[in-house]
């Protein structure tokens, strides 16, 4: 066999901290052929950073590489040079480059994107400044920034994270790397966003014949760029195949439930559950004996997965998967279980009445003002929205970051003062109330009814209080219980939402970033809201934890008769709650319609758009959305574009109309509407033509957490 | 960058005219005003005050005048003719009394800034790079000797040591022999073997307390990612270090200009006085003591105008090292 471009053989990482040795990575074999690309899959914790960075010996202290090799083009030894060498830094960057998950944060705030390009490139070349300036711009040009000549000259917290990542692949090209890895490139960004960096880098790897190692949680994103697949779980490849083995054959029980939980889009238009993979990472501190995915695994034959590791199965050239079972059954060996629950909504055409009515809705936000000036110019982050939900319902609320969907969400929980409009809210008595002009201590009751869960499991909990004190502060700042009584209801509250009651005494920081988020989700729940705001609460987790939060999402909606406002960025997250999906662009609802009919046939080219961004998981398809792929980002929402605000962006834009008037939002059909000039002549596509089931699902009926 | 300049030298004129404000009640704050406070204490030292005397100076602090007209009386002496009032306990003009003192007690301050950051940066640096060494622990355990031990002890150990060990009579700023000399290679000399005493003493709790600071953000720093970014892309490691995280940790240092150079005017009189220097630490403690209110008035003025131009000088500081500042506004 030809020898690959990199050759990793038994590497084991460990940490050496105080609570004992942690074996992040422990004899993973994986290799990168010249021009393939190889994905590294797995949940968070599973060690894939680790061993992407044991490459290039950058792992931090308490960590080092205890043992195995790193072969690169077949001569060096990358394990064993000396980290501060002039060897191994002529392999970083100039033969091996790396991207990361965070753009922004990866990139110097005290320099200019230009400077650090410019000093990548004569780290490894010989280049004048002047030369280095425009090789630099030429580079900056070739990742797609538009403007590249200015944009050499701006701070990385001047642009957006798209375009820091772009800089960071650019960073990373300088010096023509045989290979990329690439650590999550686009877990932090929207999915428009991530479509377009997916899309330039496989560009480049087929431009400059270069092999890329790219990790990621995301199935649907290996679909879209790998060759080779290796699957990882608590420090150990367990299947390693082509991306059509993986995808069609998968054989490994990690593989196939990581499989499941992608929340695909199916253009049904009906709620459904997922299959999420039971329980989480162990903690690497108990690394479960015999077979490590034992405690999670729906086929575990007692007495031997929990006592023998499992031998690794050839099942075919390049496709080998360490499981004991040689034919994993169709079916999960437990009985009895549950075949997936279909929650087939009839979408809400009762006469009931609408729990919130939201009209002509307005939030500016001045910018640039402050002591001794006037501000310059004012954002409009939401201007004249109208919406409705019906009590029991979940209203998703699509948009790209910056589009005004969190200020939004904001006002309708009066955390912020809408600028104009009316947030007309029924209360179990039946009339309607303003929510924009209470005030006060009625002010408070509403926040009783009407809570929100946020975006980011890290940083909304206070680190120094403990879970009581966390999901019970809104019980007693709203005066609802104290003492026993209160502990009582976060017990309850805690149970229902997934967590052991026994966590009660603990922080924050003892929890992985689902359960925090279930800590969020009992903090919104326990004044018995009627009403639930959900920012973007999914977007910040794994997929495989991702399903299990939406899940329980629906599960608490039917106990506790909720009614949602779900907002995401990701459409195929949507579809699977929402019964109603309203999309908004700069500040403006361009799509309102039900489930069905939205994913069946968008009737706005922005949701077009939005729906070809989600990556299709099923590698056949890749590259299909190529068609509907729109260009740069958002516009300056300070200055938005004349006409229709979609029009610079809008792959059907025409002469008439478009960048000269504004669309009005009109009614097409039943309880759909859009704000395009030629919704009525266009013809978009969705999903629901070319959907399928997923295929693993027909093979192994799944069972949820 | 000069708006944001052009920003904060505006917002400057409402802070000077607030701490001017301030000042001018303490000043009133004794009962009675100065005259009374004057006639008492001639009185009780068996002397009036001539008639003549009372009159000037109601005329000269507008005495029988609102107390708007007096503020104003006051203010504008200092700021068109440089007159602080005078101060009934020395008989003399406030502005001659601190005209002996303050460049002395400015030039110690900067010195003393200087002796702060030359020694804590490297320490800092070193003492994050090298967590838990034994060297991080040396410094770790002298910085919080330094935070912890007062200022004036340490002035009677180094004035002991000076003795002991260096012939070195350590009080004032220079030997007798060369108080009148005029300036030589030798005066300089002498003037530097008796300087380092009181730098060090000042400097101490300064420089423990930056290098903590120093240490914590850069350990924060070099946990960032693009820490490892840079690594990443085959920069060396120390250039990489002075480049990207050190830049970042350093911002904090610029504020210690805001507290050193007031710091030493208004404060610490006991070393000042252990050490037998002519600085307004001293002045500002006795003008205390005897209710001189146009004495202390003007130092704590001083010390605060101070407090504000050093953060001034800070904020611009900040401002051209770090873009983040600078472009924000
Ligand atoms: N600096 C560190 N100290 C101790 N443990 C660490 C450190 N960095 C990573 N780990 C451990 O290594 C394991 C694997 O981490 P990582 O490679 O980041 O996983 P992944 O990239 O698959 O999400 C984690 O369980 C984590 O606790
Ligand atoms: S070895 Fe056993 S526990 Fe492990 S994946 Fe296979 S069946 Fe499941
Ligand atoms: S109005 Fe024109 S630009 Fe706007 S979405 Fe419709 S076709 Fe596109
Ligand atoms: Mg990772």
């Amino acid at each position: 066999m030809e020898e690959p471009l990199l050759r990793i053989e038994g590497l084991r990482t460990h940490f050496f901290t105080s609570e004992g040795v942690l074996k992040a990575v422990d004899g993973v074999d994986l290799s990168v052929p010249a021009g393939k690309t190889v994905c590294l899959v797995g949940e968070s914790g599973c060690g894939k950073s680790v061993t992407a960075r044991s490459i290039l010996q950058l792992v931090d202290k308490p960590g080092r590489i205890v043992g195995g090799s790193i072969r690169w083009n077949g001569a060096t030894e990358l394990a064993t040079l000396d980290p501060a060498g002039e060897e191994l830094r002529r392999v970083r960057g100039g033969e091996i480059g790396m991207i990361f998950q965070e753009p922004m944060a990866s990139l110097s705030p005290m320099y200019t994107v230009g400077a650090q390009l410019s000093q990548a490139l004569r780290l490894h070349r010989d280049l004048t400044k002047q030369e280095a300036r425009e090789e630099g711009v030429a580079l900056l040009r070739k990742v797609g920034i538009p403007n590249a000549e200015q944009r050499y000259d701006t701070y990385p917290f001047q642009l957006s994270g798209g375009m820091c990542q772009r800089v960071m692949i650019a960073i990373a090209l300088c010096c023509d790397p045989a290979l990329l890895i690439a650590d999550e490139p686009t877990t932090a960004l929207d999915v428009t966003t991530q479509a377009r960096i997916l899309d330039l880098m496989m560009d480049l790897r087929a431009q400059n014949d270069m092999a890329i190692l790219f990790i990621t949680h995301d199935l649907g994103v290996v679909a879209e760029v790998a060759d080779e697949v290796a699957v990882m779980y608590l420090g150990r490849i367990v299947e390693h195949g082509t991306v059509e083995q993986i995808f069609s054959d998968p054989r490994h029980p990690y593989t196939r439930a990581l499989l499941r939980s992608i929340p695909e889009l199916r253009g049904s238009g009906a709620r459904r559950r997922l299959t999420a993979i039971r329980g989480m990472v162990p903690s690497l501190r108990q690394v479960p004996a015999g077979c490590s995915f034992h405690t999670r695994c729906d086929h575990a034959v007692e007495g031997l997965c929990e006592v023998t590791p499992p031998p690794l199965r050839k099942y075919g050239e390049a496709h080998v998967a360490s499981c004991h079972l040689d034919e994993v059954p169709a079916a999960p060996a437990a009985p009895a279980a549950p075949v997936l629950q279909v929650t087939e909504r009839v979408a809400a055409e009762t006469a009931a009445e609408p729990l919130l009515r939201v009209e002509g809705l307005a939030k500016h936000y001045p910018i640039g003002g402050g002591l001794f000036r006037k501000p310059s110019g004012v954002v409009r982050a939401v201007d004249g929205v109208d919406l409705t939900i019906l009590p029991g319902q979940t209203v998703g609320l699509v948009g790209e970051s910056g589009c005004g969907k969190t200020t939004l969400g904001r006002c309708v929980a009066r955390l912020a003062d809408p600028t104009a409009g009316r947030i007309l809210y029924r209360t179990e008595q039946g009339d309607e109330v303003d929510l924009a002009t209470v005030t006060g201590a009625r002010l408070k009751d509403f926040r009783r009814q009407i809570r929100v869960i946020f975006q980011d499991p890290f940083s909304s909990l206070n680190p120094r209080m403990t879970l009581q004190q966390i999901v019970g502060e809104p019980l007693r700042t709203h005066g609802i219980a104290s003492g026993g009584e209160l502990r009582d209801r976060v017990a309850d509250m805690l149970t229902r939402v997934g967590l052991r009651p026994e966590y009660m005494q603990r922080y924050p920081h003892a929890f992985s970033g689902g359960q925090r988020q279930r800590v969020n989700i009992a903090r919104a729940l326990i004044t018995g809201p009627r009403l639930v705001v959900a920012d973007e609460p999914v977007s910040a987790l794994d997929v495989s934890v991702r399903a299990q939060i939406l899940n329980l999402l629906t599960d608490l909606q039917e106990e506790l008769g909720l009614t949602y406002l779900f907002i995401s960025h990701d459409l195929s997250v949507v579809e699977h709650i929402s019964d109603r999906v309203t999309v908004m662009y700069l500040g403006k609802v361009v799509e309102d319609a039900d489930t069905a009919d939205l994913y069946r046939q968008p009737r706005h080219p922005y949701t077009e758009a939005l729906m070809h961004a989600v990556p299709v998981p099923d590698p056949a398809r890749r590259r299909e959305r190529h068609a509907f792929e729109i260009a740069d980002d958002l516009p300056d929402p300070a200055a938005p574009p004349p006409g229709c605000r979609f029009h610079t962006r809008c792959a059907h834009v025409r002469a008439e109309l478009c960048r000269t008037d504004v669309p009005e939002l009109r009614e097409y059909g039943e309880r759909r509407s859009a704000a395009c000039h030629h919704a009525a002549g266009l013809t978009l596509a969705g999903v629901g033509s070319v959907a399928r089931e997923p295929q693993v699902d027909g093979r192994m009926a799944g069972r949820d957490a | 960058m000069l708006r944001y300049i052009g920003r904060r030298v505006l917002i400057l004129i409402p802070t000077l005219a607030a701490i001017s404000i301030v000042t001018f009640v303490v000043i009133q704050l004794p009962p009675g005003d100065y005259l009374t406070t004057l006639t008492a204490q001639r009185a009780s030292q068996g002397d009036g005050v001539p008639t003549g005397e009372i009159a000037r100076l109601t005329e000269r602090y507008g005495l029988d005048k609102p107390v708007i007209v007096q503020y104003w009386q006051w203010i504008s002496a200092i700021l068109f003719h440089g007159d602080f009032g005078e101060s009934f306990d020395y008989a003399r003009p406030v502005s001659a009394l601190l005209a002996e003192r303050l460049p002395l007690t400015i030039a110690l301050s900067l010195v003393t800034l200087v002796f702060i950051w030359a020694v804590s940066f490297p320490i800092g640096v070193y003492s994050a790079i090298r967590q838990y060494s034994v060297g991080d622990y040396t410094f770790t355990f002298f910085g919080y000797l330094g935070l912890a031990v007062p200022n004036f002890l340490i002035a009677l150990v180094l004035m002991w040591v000076g003795l002991q060990f260096f012939d070195l009579n350590a009080g004032g700023i220079l030997s007798p022999e060369y108080r009148d000399a005029p300036w030589s290679l030798a005066k300089l000399g002498d003037l530097a073997a008796h300087l380092w005493i009181p730098i060090v003493i000042w400097g101490t709790a300064g420089t423990a307390g930056n290098i903590r600071v120093l240490r914590a953000n850069l350990l924060d720093e070099l946990r960032k990612p693009y820490v490892v970014a840079a690594r990443a892309r085959g920069m060396p490691e120390r250039k990489m270090t002075i480049m990207y995280p050190v830049r970042v940790a350093m911002n904090p240092f610029f504020s210690t200009i805001g507290w050193v150079l007031p710091g030493l005017i208004a404060a610490d009189a006991i070393t000042s006085k252990v050490l037998n220097l002519q600085t307004t630490g001293p002045l500002m403690l006795r003008a205390l003591l005897a209710q001189d209110m146009y004495l202390a008035g003007a130092i704590l003025l001083i010390s605060a105008v101070l407090v504000v131009l050093g953060t001034l000088v800070s904020d611009i500081a900040l401002g051209w090292l770090d873009p983040r500042v600078r472009l924000r506004y």
